[in-house]
């Protein structure tokens, strides 16, 4: 037995193509990133090289205008860490308590969560139509016509007007990451708490969000990551306008990139996003697990 | 649990709320897409059709060629997932049950893939892509997306594949049987549940996908549907009905698999996060 899953050639035979494939499409073209993001390069003449200046121009132009794009990601991040993940949270509490209707809820709030962001945001786009969307058309119906706005148009309203369908679409799945979460800590302590005279709210609080601690974790992961790489749904709504007022780090990268033909600096973009992503995530577990050790003293 | 307590009513009627919030642009979707301009714009804005528009469907066809990006979403998303799970399931077979060394190692290579976001690679993809003459094809779309998918079906096929007694290829090996034998006809078979969750989980990522496709694909004979959506409507503005056609067209597909195996789907959903 043991010589059969030693078999070298069978390994590599195994291994092939998820290398082949991960090694050419992830980590080559990352590597290559990193090396275009030292050069200003348009893609028809020949690259030059120009050391950092990519990444000093990137944190010092105004008209560049990363920094901006930055603030508004990390917006973004703060929006659904501080909003998008509680409501979520609430939503599994209640629902993993055994409410009338439970799974029926679950399937309904998740739906958003697998619907295409570009059908999501074309709906949204109605939405928000500054004359027949359902948004000024109920403004006006309350007598509120003051409050009517071109909503992605005004560059006051753009970036929480296109904030607000992504951290709808995606609070369902928050929801069920917790959800699954809560559904897996053993019923035993929260069932002994209740006969000790605990209200929900003190077990929700004192021992579901303990126990749930790595969902937790995860959800913070993904909330903040995927607000660093938010896309679809901004190119989709206002493709980072106007007047970027709504740009986003990718938004910016693929516009210069595809649409100025800088392929050294958008590289760099590139490059930071990927570093800001592996930043966080490292920095978000090692919060999650400073929190953790008070935790098992108990 | 008690139910019918006042904070249990409490509840449940914040969630009958809740469902509304998450619910109501979905519905007006539904009805928008069956409904003229007259209706739309203000006669009966959010109630339902009052003469149900089935032209706007024909016409989200006809005009928006929907139907060819839709078989194009199809053929894209369905080579990606077969793509996907057949290189997993080999790596994971090699990381879970193979011994060597640096098999630590490579996991750790593989599920860095968790993390690198998509867009890192468009530039150089993009450049390889052409220097090969591939934009504008299937396999511009359908390469990188299984490449991307492939940390999570890893990561998904690695936790199924630990709960697989090592008895039964045991047995096999004893039996004579080849490692190749024992993986196509015992560790294949066996994972056919797990399958299904890769399957769901790579469906979602391709079926949706858009940076890539819109990036890389100009050609109107290759746009996958989030594409061609996204061009319709750029075109096609002033009649609403249409367009919210074309959008239900899209969405269908993925609602229509998420009624009968809603469970399912929500497990795949959850798989990576909560057992990673």
């Amino acid at each position: 037995m043991k010589k059969m899953w030693s078999n070298k050639v069978a390994l590599i035979i195994f291994l092939l193509p998820a290398t082949i494939l991960f090694l050419g499409i992830v980590i080559l073209p990352i590597l290559s990133s990193a090396y275009y993001s030292f050069f200003k390069w348009d893609g028809m003449t020949s690259p030059e090289f120009i050391g950092i200046s990519n990444y000093t121009e990137l944190f010092t132009s105004k008209s560049a205008g990363f920094p901006k794009t930055l603030f508004n990601a990390f917006a973004l991040a703060l929006l659904s860490v501080g909003i998008q993940l509680p409501i979520s949270l609430f939503l599994a509490i209640a629902l993993a308590r055994g409410v009338k209707g439970e799974k029926f809820f679950v399937a309904l709030f998740f739906t958003p969560v697998l619907i295409s962001t570009v059908v999501i945001g074309q709906l949204w786009m109605k939405i928000y139509n500054p004359e027949y969307g359902i948004v000024n058309a109920g403004l006006r119906a309350l007598g509120l016509d003051s409050f009517t706005r071109t909503w992605l148009g005004d560059r006051e309203t753009a970036l929480l007007a296109v904030f607000i369908p992504i951290l709808w679409q995606y609070i369902g799945y928050h929801m069920l990451l917790m959800y699954a979460g809560i559904k897996s800590i053993s019923l035993e302590l929260s069932e002994a708490a209740k006969i000790d005279g605990a209200n929900a709210i003190q077990v929700a609080r004192h021992i579901t969000v303990p126990l749930l601690k790595p969902v937790l974790q995860v959800c913070t992961i993904f909330a903040v990551t995927g607000s660093l790489k938010a896309f679809d749904l901004i190119y989709v709504l206002t493709n980072g306008g106007p007047a970027h007022a709504s740009e986003v780090p990718s938004t910016l990268m693929v516009s210069m990139i595809f649409g100025r033909n800088r392929y050294g600096f958008g590289s760099t973009i590139a490059i930071l996003i990927i570093f800001l992503c592996f930043f966080f995530a490292w920095l978000i577990k090692s919060v999650f697990q400073m929190g953790g050790d008070q935790n098992e003293k108990r | 649990m008690k139910k019918g307590s006042i904070g249990n009513r409490v509840v449940f009627v914040i969630l009958c709320i809740w469902s509304l919030v998450q619910v109501f642009p979905i519905y007006w979707m539904f009805t928008f897409s069956l409904k003229d301009n007259s209706e739309i714009f203000g006669d009966n804005m959010i109630g339902l059709p009052k003469h149900w528009l089935f032209s706007n469907y024909a016409a989200a066809l006809k005009v928006g060629d929907i139907g060819r990006y839709f078989l194009n979403s199809l053929f894209v998303t369905g080579m990606t997932i077969l793509i996907a799970v057949v290189a997993s399931l080999m790596a994971t077979y090699a990381l879970q049950r193979m011994e060597w060394k640096g098999r630590r190692f490579a996991n750790g290579f593989f599920m860095l893939g968790l993390t690198v976001p998509i867009h890192a690679a468009i530039l150089p993809v993009f450049i390889i892509l052409s220097k090969l003459k591939m934009t504008n094809s299937y396999q511009a779309l359908i390469i990188p997306y299984a490449a991307f998918a492939l940390a999570m079906s890893i990561l998904i096929a690695s936790s199924f594949m630990e709960g697989i007694p090592k008895e039964l290829e045991e047995a096999a090996c004893i039996d004579g049987c080849n490692i190749y034998q024992i993986f196509f006809k015992i560790i294949v078979p066996l994972m056919k549940p797990c399958l299904s969750t890769i399957a769901i989980f790579v469906f979602l990522q391709a079926w949706n996908e858009l940076m890539f496709a819109v990036t890389f694909i100009s050609n109107s004979d290759y746009r996958t549907l989030p594409v061609g959506i996204q061009t319709l409507c750029g075109s096609y503005t002033t009649d609403w009905g249409p367009i919210g056609a074309a959008l239900v067209i899209a969405t269908f597909p993925t609602l229509l698999i998420y009624i009968f195996m809603s469970e399912k789907i929500q497990e795949s959903m959850a798989a990576g996060a909560v057992k990673g």
